[in-house]
């Protein structure tokens, strides 16, 4: 390297890993959406979650207030970002934690196979972790000849199953309990062969397969929650109680947590505690909540080592329209009240990010222009739904539409022939930026009853609206149009009611 | 009052009907209702595909046409319509560089309202029987449209206003918040995810047994009836303007042109 400083390495730095849609998504929804199985198991999951989130949040006589001041200590985290990390830095370091920075998957992924080998372990327990799906770390340290064991439930069937998680919060979700079944019977060894679907039963398979690795592991790695920046504190939210096995027997531990992780103030807790349980698995208050700052001499992991996770991070903060994305504390309620999410599942999304979040996040992160990822802003009918449930109030419909946005102007920058898209819009901007226009076009009304014919329905149209029609009819158009009626029944009028709006465009 | 009618590009080229039900009601209560002639589209089917640059002559000429003093009010029989006047022309204007017309995109947006809304909030209709004289006596269910529900935050008005018809038997819709999957060009793009969404939604509406399926913007209307009627189904829709725009003298022909479904039966 040169010892000459040239300045700071150009921007935005963009994520890479598992952020990518891997093809277009109505492609991949179009695959998934012929999954009756997956449709029924998701269906059944996410309308379960959804009315225990209902019913919890409506408890709270101050939901709306708190998912403000969720949104605002968000807003006010990424507006002072760089302060607050190395105002975290300072606190975590001084409580004898090591922090490593990370710009990129790669380099994170290297930084913590050399914190690995440093122990001369070659075998992990892990908690369950976006950032580590992201990053792709359990392949990486496969091919680095380190065994990672993910010790959460979903994660663990996933992994048995050779599969991907589907989903942020309930990885496994697109699995019933008769598949999960097979999953253990085919490929865990300790496994009783009597073993039946019930859940009670299956849970015990998974905790007697674990118990043991738990008891031995020298080093775990976690992901965060949360990083409180006046303390250096981490914190893990979790359900089962292997995060709390992981965090606290192994002698090392290894965290990987984005940058965007962050709360100003441990107080800040307060809020995000009511928020995120109620949001993610409905409940009132989560089971295990650990936290730990750096060292505690004789007690848990003495070896405490934290990797902060850019990843495209600052290029996401550095977007006006969409940096608020950074603000999700990925409770999944937005997943589970989409309806695009519930047919298609969280695979046709491609990145680790799956849903309504997912389809902003990874563009955000990778940049809109990134292979696939300029298909997810399109995976919405924009109804809403996500940004009602989102506790801190992430107006994801918004950037949504932001993102297509910037699709359709990287678009234009390359020279090309206009699609279909591209045509439509430019004739529909003639046509509606004038009233005696849109007039013209309807004149032509009668045609299309034409073509209606007799049953007076369109079935069949060419192009782009094929899709349209491959599901739905048009109903033969009217005789002629509003505009003619009114300006026909109001001909006598206009002429003598002065300034009447009626005549302006008529006479065009 | 004097309320200028938005009649939006969809009611106005395929359902005039629902702009005349409009006009009917308002004139019914005695006000006059004038039709700034320059208008087109609101431009929301530019602006949620992304074309900002395409959009932003669509949004001056909506402002064109509605920026005067002419009028008090103006009201669109559209949720969808009226959220993208509130809430999508400055930001285009905005984005787009523009902040003469985002100033005034802002006024018109102000002044703008959706039907049930001007009807409950400005004009005080609790009782569409005994102030409207609406009689309709058929059985309907209601589909509430996502933008009307979550930008313009209409809750049960539309639903109210229907209730109060004379001789309707309304009938809960199951899951009735879920959306349509119409989503404007979402329906070409993802075709398929929204015509799964359309199936659930076709299932939920037939389940109730309704006669028609009633709600307040007609391109989802035009969604739902669509597939209703590709799979074969008698049961029609029909905005709820029209709904209340129905007299026990001048019944609404529900067999009549431009149904989205069930007319060719």
């Amino acid at each position: 390297m040169s010892n000459t400083f040239l300045g700071m390495p150009s921007l935005p730095v963009f994520g890479h890993g598992n952020l990518n849609a891997t093809e277009p998504f109505p492609q991949a929804a179009h695959r998934e959406l012929a999954n009756t199985q997956l449709r029924a198991n998701l269906g059944h999951a996410t309308h379960t979650i959804r009315d225990k989130r209902l019913k919890v949040v409506a408890e709270l006589p101050d939901w709306e207030d708190l998912r403000d001041s969720g949104s605002a200590i968000k807003d006010a985290t990424m507006a002072k970002l760089p302060e607050l990390l190395e105002q975290f830095e300072v606190n975590f370091t001084a409580r004898g934690g090591t922090i490593h920075w990370a710009r990129d998957a790669q380099e994170a992924n290297e930084i913590v196979t050399g914190l690995i080998r440093a122990t001369g372990e070659t075998e992990v327990v892990k908690v369950k972790s976006m950032a580590t799906q992201e990053i792709g770390l359990n392949e990486y340290l496969q091919d680095q000849g380190i065994t990672a064991l993910e010790t959460d439930l979903a994660e663990l069937i996933v992994q048995l199953d050779h599969d991907k998680p589907s989903h942020i919060l309930v990885p496994a979700i697109h699995k019933n309990r008769s598949q999960i079944r097979e999953i253990f019977l085919r490929e865990m060894a300790d496994v009783d062969p009597a073993l039946s679907d019930d859940p009670a039963r299956l849970a015990e398979a998974a905790r007697k397969h674990l118990r043991r690795k738990f008891l031995t592991a020298k080093v775990a790695v976690s992901g965060a929650n949360f990083g409180l920046a006046d303390t250096g504190t981490l914190t893990v939210v979790e359900s089962e109680g292997n995060g709390r096995m992981c965090l606290t027997l192994p002698e090392t531990l290894i965290t990987v947590m984005g940058i965007e992780k962050l709360l100003p103030s441990w107080t800040d807790l307060e809020v995000f505690m009511q928020l995120l349980p109620r949001s993610s698995t409905g409940e009132r208050m989560n089971p295990y909540t650990s936290l730990w700052t750096g060292v505690t001499p004789g007690d848990g992991p003495q070896n405490v080592h934290l990797v902060m996770l850019d990843n495209g991070r600052t290029a996401a903060l550095a977007d006006e329209m969409g940096r608020t994305a950074l603000n999700c504390i990925r409770c999944s309620a937005c997943m589970n009240v989409c309806p695009v999410y519930e047919r298609t599942g969280g695979h046709a999304y491609g990145s680790t990010y799956p849903g309504p979040i997912g389809a902003i996040l990874s563009p955000l992160m990778t940049g809109i222009t990134s292979e696939d990822n300029n298909s997810l802003p399109y995976a919405s009918s924009l109804c809403g739904a996500c940004y009602d449930a989102c506790p801190v109030k992430i107006n994801i419909p918004e950037i949504l539409v932001h993102l297509r946005g910037e699709d359709v102007d990287s678009k234009r920058a390359k020279l090309k022939v206009p699609s279909q898209m591209d045509l439509m819009m430019k004739g529909a901007q003639w046509v509606f930026s004038d009233g005696a226009h849109l007039n013209l076009l309807e004149k032509g009304l009668p045609v299309g009853r034409l073509l209606a014919g007799r049953a007076k329905v369109i079935k069949k149209l060419p192009g782009m609206a094929a899709g349209w029609t491959q599901s739905r009819d048009i109903p033969a158009p009217p005789g002629k149009s509003f505009r003619q009626w009114w300006a026909k029944e109001h001909q006598d009028t206009a002429a003598v009611v002065p300034g009447n709006t009626t005549t302006e465009g008529e006479k065009a | 009052m004097k309320i200028a009618l938005f009649a939006t590009c969809i009611v106005d080229a395929m359902y005039p009907r629902t702009a005349r039900a409009t006009v009917t009601i308002l004139e019914r209560l005695g006000h006059q209702v004038v039709f700034p002639a320059g208008q087109a589209c609101c431009g929301q089917m530019h602006v949620n595909s992304g074309y900002f640059k395409e959009a932003l002559p669509v949004v001056a000429n909506h402002v064109k046409a509605f920026d005067t003093d002419d009028y008090d009010v103006a009201v669109a029989p559209s949720g969808s319509c009226v959220a993208s006047v509130r809430h999508q022309h400055e930001m285009v204007a905005r984005r787009c560089g523009d902040a003469a017309l985002e100033a005034r995109a802002a006024v018109v947006g102000a002044k703008t309202y959706e039907l049930s809304q001007l009807l409950t909030d400005v004009l005080g209709i609790t009782d569409a029987a005994k102030q409207l004289g609406s009689h309709f006596p058929h059985k309907v269910t209601y589909h509430p449209s996502c933008h009307g529900m979550r930008l313009l935050r209409l809750g049960d008005r539309q639903l109210n206003l229907l209730k109060s018809v004379g001789g309707i038997e309304m009938v809960a819709l199951p899951e009735a918040e879920q959306c349509c999957g119409f989503g404007g060009t979402f329906s070409m793009k993802n075709a398929d995810v929204s015509a799964a969404m359309n199936a659930d939604k076709a299932a939920n509406i037939c389940g109730t047994g309704a006669e028609l399926c009633s709600g307040g913007d007609a391109s989802c209307l035009l969604h739902i009836g669509g597939g209703l009627s590709r799979q074969g189904s008698k049961v029609g829709t029909l905005h709820f303007a029209e709904i209340l725009a129905s007299t026990f003298e001048n019944p609404a022909a529900i067999t009549g042109d431009v149904q989205l479904a069930g007319s060719k039966r």
